[in-house]
């Protein structure tokens, strides 16, 4: 066996070395997508390298603040259009656009000095990833039909196509995935083209059981096909990103583009992060255990909503501790108060059962303890709303999530009238918000009409820039924007240095 | 011959022939003292090399419903330094995780069961009621030694007759009586799992991933990417607490065999979904000590799913969502995809016996107005709800089969709707309830089949999938049980000794457990020669390209 594995490696490597230098030929670009399989090779200018990557930058983020918006494809879409057009653009093939290949290259280019600047750390990497599969998703779905299929032949994804017999077979199980999209004028099971592959290659499709399965294989309509190509293109950029932080420590050599790197990453800020230590500036606020109850007032619907559960039953279960200890730690509240605060909330405890059991974890999300890198970055950030929107949806007696989405109907309506929202316009706008998804929409509306007379002073006066108005979506933005115009007198005029930098 | 059938397994022997001279030395030691619990546990705890802790179980439930017999809590927090030993990426959630204080998950790591947790440092001399056999550290040494199927278990999770890294780079963590927990523990053979657990004697065995490299060594890895779990049996977790708001007979940690039937239907809707649709042949089911049960999927297909497929998998079988405040939970588009309408298929008849007869979910008043804000239309509503209170107490039953009669003269009724909000609610009532975590994370530990619940006192024994109406949690082997059987009969054993150990057999088979190791050994082989087929496949690809190379 050693014997035949030695060989095999031989034949291998061979064949690695002559694929390498094959990719040292000019590079062409026959297709307008591209996987980013094959590093650029040419040279570049510094600058070239440096705007490349700053234009790619502009609209990975631009992408990622549409996602926290909770903007749907449409819109997305039509809000990407004209950015894409400016800093990125490219064109299709049959355009016969002059810059095609400046385009192109340009597209590969930024894409691979992107990858350096963001696979340092796994969760660079991973929100890397998701910008750019979206990018690549807008950019297959825009492209044109027939430039589209050449593409994903060049894939390879094996692909096995259902013979009619076999349809005629599973005609009923095929035809209830059919009807899913809803639209009048389907093609017929029969008319579909479909393919079977493997469940693990289609996991979206399987997640929202868009498709059926039987044994192993999922039958894909050939409208689905998108969700295949983005699979293998997140699955090859995960690898891809991998590799690239393995080799990143030779990078450092080369220190014309340290700085470069290091300013680019810099500018791709987490807004989960950005509460982490600005918004303790809030002025003359008292930020204090004593005082939750109090500023509680101003706390968007899902900590009001944790902090009732809490007062009511003395205790929170995880998720809701670590939603709310992340918030509080968010608006100002320090360690030690912070401590106090759960000390004291867990009524029904004894003193030994919370040095055990709890003090612990509120020290490691400030970062008092826990590994170096908890350390070094203060523990960890408050929860953006689009956290709360998506992860850990809440169970049988949790209380954390957001009520907008989380609640049904009728229990949202109960909560929002106890905290003395009677408005039947709010109200019923915060239904439709709901039923469209919009759950920024409903949490945006609320704080309108919470603090409308404010709102517009601020704007009469102008001590509040249009920018520092604009959709919040961050539960700490929120608290902080409440207080501000709660307490506009008082406190001298600020910069919005809470801004999320991402939505510039 | 018990074992002639089974694959070679070179540790087995010699200890067996340790451990039978034990077996009257441990019989009789019970109730007479011996070891103290100091050499016991707090004696090694010291030997083992840094031992990861999480912080101790027993220290998170509120006081008020705790034992009595509190003990003397040690001078420090914990028995380690838990700063020294939390890992640097560690994930928050898992912190907290472990930490919940109201869980009503009793197996996976953040279990915290008010009746699980042992507080007290019981003197094995004195095994009076507030000891509960499950932790008694005789009794778990009789267990441990005479009755755990090491062999079989070896072979499960090594798939190979010689360890392998599936065995060596695997987690398992020992919880210990008085809430102490080793992470992250990890053995080169059977041989040394099994010393480490007579010598901890551990309350439950929890078991993780299989990492990339040996989870002793995960500290000496400076970036996540080369320390990171690879590979775990695809797990599912039903829990009966998840069932409080439909199951009227017990509540909480209580259970009966008439709630069982919740977990005996989201078995076989899993179960035949989990062959059928996506075809893994290798799923164990276990009962969990209490109130729940785990299945194992086992298939090497499985094994090697990564977290995203797993957690597109769970959402599959994500059909109950929410909470109490979610209002109606099943939210499920038209037509049925084919999981669900199969499903339903199973579902309908427990529906009308396990819940509407059994359960009576619906007979008082307020509870009958839960099932009319899950139907549509206004005017049925009100003439349901007029009906009903003209006719107090009257049955589940007959009140589901009112929504019909009384539609039919109701013109504004939609039959399509109505018949689909009446699937919904079928559904709602019996369809799984799954912990998710533990099925989408590899990370999750989850309990060990054929550990003791600390609790109840049961063995956590797999279920025959083909006799699923037979199994009744109440009659599952208990270690106390177990060990007197053992007693009375090692008594009657003298006479045969000197008698060729493997004659003899072993003692398992001897006791009401022999049916479930037996049950345990067919899936252990089956699986193995699937295993053996999938390493001859391989071997004979890698020969036919070996070939091609020359
Ligand atoms: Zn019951």
């Amino acid at each position: 066996m050693n014997r035949i594995d030695a060989k095999r490696r031989n034949v291998v490597d061979h064949r690695k070395k002559q694929f390498a230098e094959a990719t040292y030929q000019p590079q062409q670009y026959p297709h307008r997508l591209n996987f980013y399989t094959t590093p650029p090779t040419a040279d570049i200018t510094l600058e070239q390298f440096e705007q490349w990557a700053i234009d790619r930058l502009r609209i990975l983020a631009e992408l990622e603040a549409c996602s926290f918006r909770n903007k749907t494809p449409a819109e997305t879409a039509a809000h990407m259009e004209p950015l894409l057009k400016k800093y990125l653009p490219l064109d299709s093939t049959s355009s016969n656009h002059s810059q095609l290949f400046a385009q192109r290259q340009k597209d590969h280019y930024s894409h691979f000095i992107l990858r350096l600047a963001f696979s340092s750390t796994e969760d660079l990497r991973r929100r890397f990833t998701r910008v750019e599969s979206m990018l690549f998703r807008l950019r297959f779905q825009g492209d044109d039909m027939r430039e589209r299929n050449a593409f994903v032949r060049t894939l390879n994804l094996d692909w096995e196509p259902v013979s009619e017999e076999e349809k005629r077979e599973l005609a009923t199980e095929l035809a209830a995935t059919v009807g899913f999209s809803g639209k009048r004028g389907q093609p017929t099971v029969q008319e579909e083209e479909w393919s079977k592959v493997d469940w693990e290659r289609v996991p979206d499709l399987i997640e929202h059981r868009k498709v059926f399965v039987k044994r192993g294989k999922a039958y894909v309509p050939s409208r689905e096909q998108q969700s295949m190509v983005m699979t293998e293109f997140n699955s090859r950029l995960e690898k891809a990103l991998e590799l690239t932080a393995r080799a990143l420590p030779r990078l450092d050599e080369d220190d014309r583009l340290t700085p470069i790197l290091n300013h680019l990453s810099k500018n791709f800020i987490a807004p989960d992060s950005v509460y982490t230590n600005s918004s303790s500036a809030i002025e003359g606020a008292e930020i204090s255990a004593r005082n939750i109850d109090n500023l509680s007032q101003h706390f968007p619907m899902c900590m009001q909503h944790l902090h009732r559960t809490l007062r009511r039953d003395s205790k929170l279960r995880h998720f809701g501790r670590l939603q709310y200890t992340l918030f509080l730690k968010g608006i100002g509240l320090n360690l030690e108060e912070c401590l106090v605060f759960w000390r004291s909330s867990f009524n029904k405890m004894s003193d030994d059962e919370f040095n055990k059991g709890y003090r612990y974890n509120v020290r490691h999300v400030y970062g008092d303890v826990g590994g170096d890198s908890n350390r070094r970055s203060g523990g960890y950030s408050p929860y953006s709303c689009q956290k709360i929107l998506t992860e850990h949806a809440p169970g049988n007696g949790e209380a954390h999530g957001c009520p907008y989405r989380h609640f049904d109907e009728q229990n949202l309506m109960a909560l929002l009238e106890g905290v003395g929202i009677n408005d039947k316009v709010v109200l019923q706008g915060v239904r439709d918000d709901k039923q469209k998804q919009k759950f920024h929409m409903a949490c945006n509306r609320v704080f309108e009409y919470v603090h409308k007379n404010e709102v517009r002073r601020a704007k009469d006066e102008g001590v509040m820039t249009a920018a520092q108005l604009e959709t919040i979506v961050h539960p700490n933005e929120y608290f902080k924007r409440s207080y501000l115009l709660k307490n506009m007198g008082k406190i001298a005029k600020k910069e919005g240095d809470g801004d999320v930098k991402m939505d510039g | 011959m018990p074992h002639s059938e089974s694959t070679p397994e070179q540790q087995e022997a010699p200890a067996r022939t340790q451990l039978t001279p034990t077996m009257e030395d441990t019989t009789l030691n019970l109730g007479n003292g011996g070891l103290t619990d100091e050499d016991l546990l707090m004696a090694d705890v010291e030997d083992v090399e840094s031992p990861p802790v999480v912080a101790p179980a027993a220290a998170i439930e509120p006081p008020s419903s705790a034992p009595t017999t509190k003990p003397a809590s040690p001078e420090e927090d914990a028995p380690v330094d838990i700063k020294q030993e939390t890992k640097s990426e560690v994930k928050l959630e898992d912190l907290f995780e472990g930490m919940d204080s109201d869980s009503d998950d009793e197996f996976s790591s953040k279990n915290n069961n008010n009746k699980d947790v042992i507080t007290g440092q019981i003197p094995p001399s004195s095994p009076g009621p507030a000891a509960p056999a499950g932790s008694n550290p005789d009794l778990l040494r009789v267990f441990y030694q005479l009755l755990f199927p090491w062999r079989y278990y070896f072979q499960w999770l090594n798939h190979s007759p010689q360890p392998t890294p599936d065995f060596k780079f695997r987690e398992f963590s020992l919880w210990l009586t008085g809430g102490v927990v080793f992470r992250f523990q990890s053995y080169a053979t059977l041989d040394l799992l099994r010393k480490d657990v007579f010598k901890h004697l551990p309350e439950r065995i929890e078991i993780g991933p299989i990492y990339t490299a040996n989870p002793r060594d995960r500290k000496t890895f400076r970036n996540s990417s080369a320390f990171r779990p690879i590979a775990k049996e695809l797990c599912f977790d039903i829990d009966l607490t998840d069932y409080d708001d439909v199951r009227t007979c017990c509540d909480k940690a209580t259970i009966c065999i008439k709630c069982w039937q919740f977990i005996t239907m989201a078995i076989k809707v899993l179960d035949v979904a989990l062959r059928e649709d996506f075809g893994y042949e290798h799923i164990m089911w276990v009962y969990s000590g209490r109130r729940g049960a785990h299945a194992w999927v086992c298939d090497r297909k499985a094994r090697n799913l990564d977290d995203h497929k797993r957690k597109a998998l769970g959402n599959y079988f994500s059909v109950v969502k929410g909470g109490e405040k979610t209002g109606k939970r099943v939210n499920i588009r038209r037509p049925l995809h084919p999981h669900l309408a199969r499903s339903l298929d199973i579902l309908k008849e427990h529906f009308l016996t396990d819940v509407l007869e059994a359960q009576d979910p619906w007979r008082e008043e307020d509870r009958a107005e839960k099932l009319l804000q899950l139907l549509p239309d206004i005017k049925l509503r009100q003439a349901l709800k007029e009906k009903w209170e003209a006719n107090p107490g009257r049955s589940s039953t007959a009140k589901w089969g009112d929504i019909d009669s009384v539609a039919k003269s109701i013109p504004s009724v939609n039959a399509k709707d109505l018949l689909e909000a009446k699937q919904d609610i079928v559904l709602e009532y019996t369809y799984p309830r799954l912990d998710i975590l533990v099925t989408e994370q590899r990370t999750h530990l989850l309990k060990s089949p054929f550990v003791v619940h600390p609790g109840t006192g049961r063995v956590c024994v797999p279920i025959d999938t083909n006799d699923l109406e037979g199994f009744d949690p109440l009659d599952v082997p208990t270690i106390g049980g177990l060990v007197n059987e053992i007693d009375s009969d090692s008594s009657g054993m003298v006479k045969k000794e000197g008698e060729d150990e493997d004659k003899k057999g072993a003692d398992w088979e001897r006791t009401s457990i022999k049916p479930y190791i037996d049950q345990f050994r067919g899936f252990v082989h089956g699986l193995l020669r699937e295993e053996r087929e999938f390493v001859r496949v391989k071997r004979e690809r890698e020969e036919e390209e070996g070939k091609l190379d020359f």
